[in-house]
Formats: C-alpha cells, sequence, structure tokens
C-alpha cells in the first residue's frame, strides 16, 4: 500500500485515502476534433514501464486532485504536484532525471 | 514411544499441570507445552492423516513449519478447523479433534489410496476425471470434495471479537530471537522508534535451545538482561505471540498477535491485526531446517533434528528411546548429544559426508561414545504407523542395504535455509548460496519504497549465517545500518556482543537419500507431507513437461498447502533442478506471498462485521418511517423506505395502496437523500452549461429546468432539476447515488480542466430534509399549512420560492416525477421531523399517506420517465432515449457531445426506447431479452431488445415496461416475443412510454 503526500493539504497518508485516475497532462478534444485525436483522448493511454505521470484524488481527505510521477516497476514516487498544470514542473523532471537517468520521456 | 523424561523443559512450569483432551482422550500437560509436546508427552506421535493417501503422519517440526500437525480446535462458536499443534499454547480444558480421517485416526478408510498410488501420481486429477465429462459434476467432485480436504468448515458463528491497530515506527524488528533482540537494541540505543514482535510467547528463539555462551553468559542470561534493557526503553515497544505477517509497499507491514489463544476464557478480542507503517523493517526471521528425501521419511517418528532437540530441551520429552541421527552437516549432531546427556540412546549418527570429520560437535559426539558412520544414509524406513528401524545404505549407492538397525525414531537434517519469505514478499530478490546451499537475501535487491531505497534488512540467520558470532554481528551491524540510514547515531563504542566460536565444518548438499535411489524408493521419498507430493511426482511432472517451477507447483500441489511449503520448496526445486539436469538457481524459487503463516479471516476482517461493517446512511426521517412499517432497501449507503406496509398487508399489496393513494389523494416521499449540489460564481453558468447536456446559463432565477449529464463518453451519467437561485447560483438536483461521484465529477472538471474558471460547489445534500408532497390534494394540503401562496399563477410548474409553511421556512420546487400535482420541500435538515409531522396532521382528512421508493418508481414508470440505472447502465446515450430535446444544439461543446458524433453513437440500428405492454396484461420479466428471426453465429437466437423496467401498475390494473428495442420507435403496435427464465414466452406490444396522462394536465394544475 502508498503512503502518499497530498501537495494539497500536505497530508502523507496510506493509499486508501487516495484515489487513482490514470495517465495525467492529457489534452482534452471536443466536438470538431478528427476521430483520430478523439480516439486518442479517450482511449489511448500510455502504460509505461516505469516513469509515469498519473493523475490522483485525495478522495478520503482534502478532495483535491494532484499528479504524481512515480514508477510503475518499483513503486518509487518522484514527486507529487499541482494538478493544475499541463506538464510536469522542472523540479520533479530534475528528481527523476537524478533517478532515472536513462529516462527518455518521449520513447 | 514418545514420554515425557524426568528433567528438562526450560519452557515448562510443572507446578501448572493442565487438563486437555485429544480426540476425546484425556491428556495431562504443563503450563508452557505447546499442544506438539503435550501429545508428544502422552506418547501421541500420530497426529493426522495425510491429504491424497491418508497415511499416517506424525509431527515433523516444532514450530510454524509442521506440516502434519493440524486439528481442529473447540467446538461450536470457537471452533478453529486446521489448527497447527506446534504454535497452539496449551491451556486447561483445550478440546482438540484430529483431521482427515474416517472414522478413527487408528484405522481410516481412506488409507486405501496408499495402496492405490501407482494410480494417483501428480496431475491425476486432470488425468483420471476428463471423462466422460458430466460426471465430473455429478460423480467425481462430490467424491473427491468428500475424501480431500483437510479441516472442516465452522459451522456455527465466530463468538470471538477482533480488532485492528494501526502503529508507526522508525524500525520495526521482526523476530524475537538473539538477533532480533540485538538488532533491536542497536536501533534503541541510536534513538529510533522501534517496535519489536515475537510470535511465539518467548523471547530468544531457539539459540538457548543449541547452546553456547554471550559475552561470557549462557545465551538464556544474556536474553534476560537484553530483554529488561528493552523494557526499560521509552522507544521500544515488544510484542510476544505477535507474527510479522506480511510486507507490502512503503514499508507498510502486517502484524499479526493472537491475544487470547492460549487463555480462551479471559475476556477482550481474540486476534489484533497490526496495520504498521514502518520507516525501515529488520527481518530477523531465522531459518528453518530442511528435511532429507529418503523413503519412509514420513514415517511417524521421523522428525527434524532441530526439533526433537527442541522437545528435549524446551519441553523435556523424547520423541523415542532409540534415536537415529541422519544428516549432511555439523548442526543434527547437537540433537544426537542433546539425546544423550538426556539419557536416551542414539544407536548411530549416518552421515552422508564422506571424509571423516574433526570438527568440535563431532568429536563431542565421538567422545559421548556415538557410533558415526561416515557416507551413510538411509535406504529406508521401517514401520507404519511408527518408525521401527533404518535400513541403511551408502549415500553415493542405489540404496543396497549394508545393515538394519532398530530404532524409534529418526532425527534428520538436510541444513538450513533462511526464512526470507519477508525480505521477498515486497521485491527482494534471493541469491543462491552454493557452500550453505540455501537461498540467501541479495542486499544489492532488496525490497525498495517510495524513496526508492531499500526498506529492509534481514539480521541473524534470515540473511543465511548460522553461526551464532555471526548472526549477533549481523544484527548488530543491521541494526546499526538501519538507524543511520534514518539519521540516528549509535554511541561511541557500541559493539556486537561476543559469542563463543563453534567451528563447524561445510555441510554436502543432499536432495536424494541416496543419491541413485531407484523409482521404488523415490516413490516413498516425500517432498510435502502435507500435500503428499514425492519426489517421483516433481520428475514425472519435469518429465511431462512442466519445466516452471511455478508450474511444476501447481501440477503436483507441492508447497501449496497450508505450511506454505516451508519444508518443501527448496527441497522440491533442488528435485526439479536434478530432473531438469540444471542448476538450482536458474530453476529460481516460487514466489513469496504474503501471509507468512495462515491467519484468521476475521482478524482481516477486524470489527467490521455486524451493525459495523459499512456506516449506513439515515434521513433525518428514518426514524419515523422504521415506527411506521417501512421495509427498507439500500441505495447506495442509504436506507430508504421501498413500501409502508399496514398489519397484514403484504409489500406488493402495500405498494399498490400507495400508488392509488397518490393518484387519488395525498401522498408524501421522503425525498431527503437526492442530492442537491449548490453551484456558484461567476463562471457557474458556463460550468453547468459543459456539465449539461441542455442549456443552464440561460435559466432565469425562480425558474427548474430538467437536465442530463453525459460522460465525456457520451454516455448518460446522471439527470434532475436545476433551480437558479440568482444570477450567479445554481442549485443541481442529482439521483441519490449520483450526489457523491457528481460532486467528484464537478471537481474533477474544475480542477483538473478548467482551473481558471471562477466556480465553486458544495454539497449540500445532507444539509436538507426535502419532501415530495405530492397528488390531487397537494395543493390543499399546503394551504392547510399556511404562509405562502402555492396557487398555480403564484408558483407555477418548474417554479420554485422560499417562503413559510406552517410556520417553517421553506423553499418549495414545483416539479414532479410522478405526473401528479406535486411540490417538493426542502426544509433545515434539524426541522425534517416536525415538519413531516406537521403535513401528515394537516393531510390527516385529505387521505395523507407516505409512499416508499417503489411506489415513485411505479408512478414515474406510467409517466414514461426515465431513471438512472434502469433505463440507463453505462452503455446508453440520451439519443437512444429519445431525449433529443434535452440536448441543446445551440451549444459548441458539452461533455459528451463530441463522443455522441461518433459512428458508432449515430448507428441508427441502436436500441431505442419504447414503452411495453403485454397483450395478456401480465407483467414482463425483469430483464427479459426480446428475441428477434434467425440465430447468430453461436447459435443463439439474435436479440432484438430488452427491459429495462417492468411493473404491474395498479392505475391502468396491467402490467407496464420499457424496454429498448432494435428500431423501437418505428414499430409502433408490433408485438415481440420475451422468452422468460420460467419457459414462458412473453407477449409484448411496442407503444408510446408515457402509459398515463400523455397531455401532462394532471401535473399542471
Amino acid at each position: 500500500m502508498l503512503n502518499i503526500h497530498c501537495p494539497n493539504c500536505g497530508v502523507t497518508a496510506e493509499e486508501t485515502e487516495f484515489h487513482a485516475h490514470g495517465e495525467a497532462h492529457l489534452t482534452r478534444f471536443g466536438p470538431g476534433a478528427s476521430d483520430d485525436d478523439f480516439e486518442s483522448y479517450l482511449f489511448m493511454r500510455a502504460n509505461p514501464k516505469g516513469v509515469h505521470f498519473e493523475r490522483w484524488r485525495h478522495q478520503n481527505g482534502c478532495g483535491k486532485w494532484f499528479h504524481m510521477a512515480r514508477c510503475t516497476m518499483t513503486l518509487e514516487i518522484f514527486g507529487t504536484y499541482s494538478a493544475q498544470t499541463t506538464e510536469p514542473p522542472q523540479d520533479i523532471l530534475d528528481r527523476i532525471r537524478a533517478r532515472r537517468p536513462d529516462w527518455n520521456p518521449h520513447p | 514411544m514418545s514420554t515425557r523424561l524426568a528433567n528438562g523443559g526450560r519452557l515448562l512450569n510443572t507446578d501448572r499441570p493442565l487438563n486437555f483432551t485429544f480426540n476425546g482422550k484425556q491428556m495431562r500437560g504443563y503450563a508452557g507445552d505447546t499442544l506438539a509436546s503435550a501429545l508428544l508427552a502422552n506418547g501421541q506421535m500420530m497426529v493426522g492423516r495425510s491429504f491424497k493417501y491418508h497415511r499416517p503422519r506424525g509431527l515433523v517440526a516444532s514450530g510454524a513449519e509442521e506440516p502434519n500437525g493440524l486439528v481442529n480446535l473447540g467446538s461450536e462458536g470457537k471452533f478453529e478447523p486446521n489448527a497447527r499443534v506446534t504454535t497452539t499454547e496449551l491451556f486447561e480444558g483445550l478440546k482438540a479433534e484430529s483431521q482427515n480421517h474416517w472414522p478413527s485416526l487408528e484405522f481410516d478408510v481412506g488409507a486405501i489410496n496408499a495402496k492405490l498410488s501407482r494410480f494417483l501420481p501428480a496431475g491425476f486429477y486432470y488425468k483420471m476425471f476428463m471423462y466422460p465429462q458430466a460426471a465430473w459434476k455429478h460423480v467425481y467432485e462430490p467424491i473427491i470434495r468428500k475424501s480431500a480436504g483437510l479441516g472442516k468448515a465452522p459451522q456455527a458463528r465466530d463468538d470471538d471479537t477482533y480488532e485492528h491497530f494501526y502503529a508507526f515506527c522508525d524500525v520495526l524488528v521482526i523476530g524475537g530471537g538473539v538477533a532480533g533482540l540485538t538488532a533491536a537494541r542497536t536501533a534503541a540505543r541510536a534513538g529510533a522508534q522501534v517496535m519489536l514482535v515475537e510470535q511465539t510467547e518467548h523471547w530468544g528463539g531457539r539459540a538457548p535451545v543449541d547452546g553456547g555462551s554471550i559475552d561470557g553468559k549462557p545465551v538464556d542470561n544474556f536474553v534476560e538482561e537484553i530483554l529488561s534493557e528493552l523494557k526499560s526503553l521509552d522507544n521500544v515497544q515488544l510484542r510476544t505471540r505477535t507474527m510479522g505477517a506480511g510486507v507490502y509497499d512503503h514499508g507498510y507491514v502486517t502484524c499479526y498477535e493472537r491475544l487470547r489463544d492460549h487463555a480462551p476464557d479471559t475476556p477482550g478480542p481474540r486476534h489484533r491485526l497490526w496495520r504498521v507503517r514502518a520507516a525501515h523493517v529488520v527481518t530477523a526471521t531465522g531459518a528453518l531446517e530442511r528435511p532429507l528425501s529418503f523413503a519412509g521419511n514420513d514415517i511417524p517418528g521421523v522428525m527434524l533434528a532441530s526439533a526433537m532437540r527442541d522437545y528435549v530441551v524446551n519441553y523435556g520429552v523424547s520423541t523415542g528411546d532409540r534415536t537415529v541421527v541422519v544428516t549432511n552437516n555439523d548442526n543434527a549432531y547437537l540433537t544426537a548429544i542433546s539425546l544423550k546427556h538426556a539419557g536416551l540412546d542414539v544407536p548411530a549418527i549416518l552421515d552422508t559426508r564422506a571424509l571423516p570429520q574433526d570438527s568440535e560437535l563431532v568429536a563431542q559426539a565421538r567422545a559421548l561414545g556415538i557410533r558415526i558412520l561416515m557416507g551413510h544414509a538411509i535406504s529406508s524406513v521401517k514401520g507404519t504407523k511408527r518408525v521401527t528401524g533404518v535400513a541403511i545404505c551408502s549415500q553415493a549407492g542405489e540404496g543396497a542395504v549394508l545393515e538394519e538397525i532398530p530404532c524409534d525414531a529418526v532425527a534428520m537434517s538436510g541444513g538450513w535455509s533462511p526464512v526470507v519469505h519477508l525480505w521477498s514478499h515486497c521485491g527482494g530478490k534471493l541469491v543462491w548460496n552454493a557452500e550453505k546451499a540455501c537461498f540467501s537475501p541479495d542486499v544489492d535487491n532488496p525490497p525498495k519504497g517510495a524513496d526508492g531505497m531499500g526498506f529492509v534488512t534481514t539480521a541473524g540467520s534470515a540473511s543465511g549465517v548460522f553461526a551464532l558470532d555471526d548472526v549477533l554481528c549481523d544484527a548488530h551491524a543491521a541494526g546499526d545500518g538501519v538507524a543511520t540510514t534514518l539519521d540516528f547515531k549509535l554511541p561511541k563504542g557500541d559493539s556486537a556482543p561476543k559469542a563463543t566460536r563453534r567451528e563447524e565444518a561445510p555441510l554436502m548438499p543432499v536432495w536424494m537419500m541416496p543419491q541413485g535411489a531407484s523409482v521404488k524408493l523415490r516413490e516413498k521419498a516425500w517432498l510435502d507431507y502435507q500435500n503428499d507430493v514425492k519426489v517421483s511426482d516433481v520428475r514425472l511432472a519435469a518429465q511431462e513437461g512442466f519445466v516452471s517451477v511455478e508450474h511444476t507447483k501447481r501440477y503436483t500441489t507441492l508447497g501449496m498447502a497450508t505450511d506454505q511449503g516451508k519444508l518443501s520448496n527448496i527441497n522440491g526445486l533442488a528435485t526439479l533442478a536434478g530432473a531438469l539436469d540444471t542448476d538450482i538457481p536458474s530453476v529460481g524459487t516460487t514466489t513469496f506471498r504474503p501471509p507468512y503463516h495462515p491467519i484468521a479471516m476475521a482478524a482481516i476482517g477486524g470489527e467490521a462485521r455486524g451493525d459495523v461493517f459499512q456506516p449506513i446512511r439515515r434521513t433525518p426521517l428514518h426514524n419515523w418511517h422504521e415506527a411506521n412499517g417501512a421495509e427498507f432497501e439500500p441505495v447506495g449507503q442509504w436506507r430508504r423506505p421501498y413500501a409502508f406496509k399496514r398489519a397484514g398487508e403484504s409489500t406488493h399489496d402495500a405498494v399498490m395502496r400507495e400508488v392509488k393513494n397518490t393518484r387519488e389523494k395525498l401522498g408524501l416521499l421522503d425525498a431527503s437523500t437526492l442530492g442537491k449540489l449548490l453551484v456558484k460564481g461567476p463562471d457557474a453558468g458556463r460550468f453547468l452549461d459543459m456539465l449539461y447536456t441542455n442549456m443552464m446559463s440561460t435559466l432565469k432565477p425562480g425558474k427548474c429546468r430538467y437536465g442530463l449529464m453525459c460522460s465525456e463518453n457520451g454516455f448518460l451519467i446522471d439527470d434532475g432539476v436545476v433551480a437558479r437561485i440568482d444570477e450567479d447560483t445554481w442549485l443541481c438536483h442529482t439521483t441519490t447515488g449520483g450526489a457523491d461521484s457528481i460532486h467528484a465529477h464537478m471537481e474533477e472538471w474544475l480542477q483538473t480542466e478548467w482551473w481558471d474558471w471562477k466556480v465553486h460547489v458544495a454539497n449540500l445534500t445532507e444539509q436538507y430534509a426535502q419532501v415530495a408532497v405530492v397528488g390531487p390534494n397537494a395543493r390543499t394540503a399546503l394551504e392547510n399549512l399556511g404562509g405562502m401562496d402555492v396557487s398555480r399563477e403564484a408558483l407555477g410548474f418548474m417554479e420554485w420560492t422560499d417562503g413559510t409553511l406552517g410556520g417553517f421556512p421553506v423553499r418549495v420546487y414545483r416539479i414532479s416525477f410522478s405526473g401528479e400535482l406535486s411540490y417538493e420541500i426542502a426544509v433545515e435538515a434539524s426541522h425534517g421531523q416536525a415538519f413531516w409531522d406537521a403535513l401528515m396532521a394537516v393531510g390527516a382528512d385529505l387521505g395523507v399517506m407516505p409512499y416508499g421508493t417503489e411506489c415513485l418508481h411505479i408512478l414515474r414508470a406510467e409517466k414514461g420517465f426515465i431513471m438512472i440505472g434502469d433505463e440507463t447502465d453505462g452503455t446508453v446515450i440520451p439519443q437512444d432515449l429519445g431525449l433529443h430535446w434535452a440536448l441543446s444544439k445551440k451549444k459548441d461543446d458539452y461533455l459528451g457531445k463530441r463522443a455522441q458524433a461518433r459512428s458508432h453513437m449515430a448507428d441508427p440500428n441502436r436500441w431505442k426506447l419504447v414503452g411495453l405492454e403485454t397483450v395478456d396484461g401480465s407483467t414482463l420479466p425483469d430483464g427479459a431479452y426480446a428475441v428477434g428471426a434467425g440465430t447468430n453465429e453461436n447459435g443463439q437466437r439474435n436479440m432484438i431488445g430488452r427491459v429495462t423496467s417492468t411493473y404491474h401498475s395498479p392505475t391502468l390494473d396491467r402490467g407496464i415496461a420499457m424496454g429498448l428495442v432494435l428500431h423501437g420507435p418505428d414499430r409502433m403496435g408490433e408485438v415481440i416475443d420475451f422468452p422468460g427464465t420460467d419457459g414462458k414466452t412473453y407477449q409484448a406490444r411496442i407503444v408510446d412510454p408515457v402509459f398515463y396522462d400523455k397531455e401532462g394536465e394532471k401535473q399542471n394544475v
């Protein structure tokens, strides 16, 4: 059971307080979008073995959403950060690179 | 015979004799005994029958690894199957019964299986019971279920209670042997918060049994000293009878404390499950001795050398009078020496190692005059229910008998395996240690925590070091290392305790005894005692192509018993490696899974049973409902009245009465559970336009509008009436079940997509009690309450207003989910009951009756109103339900709009909502499917629709239903077939879904 830090309320708590909601930093496509773009937005998800950016909600706590950078293989958490951003912040990227020098964000 | 010795028994309190029964026979033991030692002391060597062949089985071990000694314990509400005799502490009045035999332990009919063993090899289930297929269900399975299996399932409800504890610490040390004690002390001296758990009731582990001295003192004294220091420290918590059960991600560990299994009559919970979050875990879990694989190694009287030593030293119990020791290492010599010191006979030590050994223990045994035969082995053990002798042979040969030695016990030792389970649970890797012939923790690949660093460290024998001084050094280093990692500092000069060094000669790996054993011998050489897996079975599996250790395990059931292969796994995979002609590391191990040792399901459940199984939500009117005949149904965590039953009335009758009364007079519904979400802010209108399929921003204050909500996939997820409160405030009603999920849905979009929009959402569901006042007399009732104008002119259909009714501040919505004149009235939750009482009082002369959810369903179905969860199931879009009018064409975007333009969503062959009227007036079965012409590619009849809601309508006195039907709206009047599961076929005519008051005149008066 993961031990997770909520960047919104500052609490570090058991995974059962939280809920994972899949890949972060998706771009929404609405009416007028091509079938390919819409399909990719709605259904296609990265499933990396290694570094992954995820959406989480502190469901049984403050109720707020946040993002998490996590290794899907070792369950190492590189950091949690605000959901109100379109890309991972620099300090999170720096931490990932320090821990995973070979990481390729766009394989 | 096994018996109690006159002397010895370091754990016994002979001043406290205890009475117990085994299979109804009165027996006597002492405080400090385990059930196992007490049985042995009473001469009860045989404790059960094996799983498959029903062979007589005796005790093999003295601890958690015991495979044979499983009993049914207690009776009725205190009944417990598969209790392990070696981990069961004796108490006064204990009642145990052996398992897996019929009619008795001594005489068992199933033992015929042993004679048939040639026909019951590995995988025999799969081979024998394939054909004819029908026989499986009616013949094979019932017979196998009766003859297989271990303990009986309890019939009575458990009388005991269980609980969960949460704990946090810097260092959790698992295992209270000398290694665990040392590691805990070191970490504690450095300043860490330490929790130390030990699965048995005694500290010190097996070091005191094996002798030697630490810091110049006997081991027992060392244990006492270190314990008193630990007890004096504020930063140390000690728990005995507490097993480290499982290690999980990020330092989460479950520990299983057996609070009063040893004293069932004391009050309090029986077991406690500790849920520990530790910054670091030290596993000082020791090592387990391995059996040797020789013919007849399962005959009662054959025991692990270390276990036999435990019984002599700890409990003053002898396993036999004449014991042959068979070993591939020095350690078992300790048993021979202990037995000799206890005055028992050791006719020979059979040592597989070829060359004469001159190490300390060998020399000691020789000095005691014990006959030591180097390079020797057991060809076979003689006896059936008890060892009567051994035939000995050369280990190097094929088993030709050199001599028979009469004896009544055999002590065996195949070397030691570190207990690596807890290390491995969360991903710790293992390395093969060829010198010691065991898997040891790979310190370079520990289980990793949230920071990516290892969070488990092993200490002592669990690390793969077995000599006492090595164990203490390793444990001290573990404690120090862990403390340093956590930024604690050990005081200068603190060093590991020093133990006397005993040089031991290297062991010789032995996986088959003798090395070239014939098939006949291999067929009698057991690997897994509990599941009856023999060397020959594993070899057969390899021969049949089960080359992966995981496949072999499942094919043979090796290691799948309740002991989880603690004794059998290494021998089994070494046998597999031998059969595959490869080395042990390339075969690898099966996956270690928690818990380490079986734990009670009730302990996992903890307090969560009965009334506190889950939280129940009750409306402010719940008590009134309860007092007035309500039959409740669960709706999410709410309990809503399904119907209010009167004396002598069936539930169905009550529902029919409620419908009629509401249509003709006046009904009251507790609608408090409906979701009430307040959406407020300068961008609230824009936000709701994105969430609802229709336009909400244009709604005028004081007005209500019915709205639909879809997911981004286009599917309908919720519906309800939205009221605009003021310029920047809307109140959204959701379904009962949707209140929390729709609130979460709104928050998700606000927080993760449109975070710059100025909107707040508050869930007010529980702040209000809401009552629907429904029926032709509704207006009169409110007028009688008085305080505000509720006329058609003052408060039109789909309008709301604030005011006062009968002195209560209210918000009245003129909305209808029944098709009748209807007001939904919200009052503060605390006024709910008083307001309801006032309505019942003024309604008394107007024929008021409360109604429940089933009546609500019928009322809405008669009007063709959809219900989320009935007409929708996560695959239905508003277009399927003919709700085009609620889909805004003016808006560029709303959630689900793009998805509804996808080709499949626009497919004209999607099933569409229609009404269904049975031809004979009966009621269609719920969920029935309509069949069309022809069959599909699987030869099944083609489906052309299904029933989504079906009721008997008392208003129309006939069955009415709604359903989704292929091309339904174009087929009005057509009759289609619905085969029921009752064998009948129901015929229904496709009709308009609005069955009652099609013009909507009744609600608009």
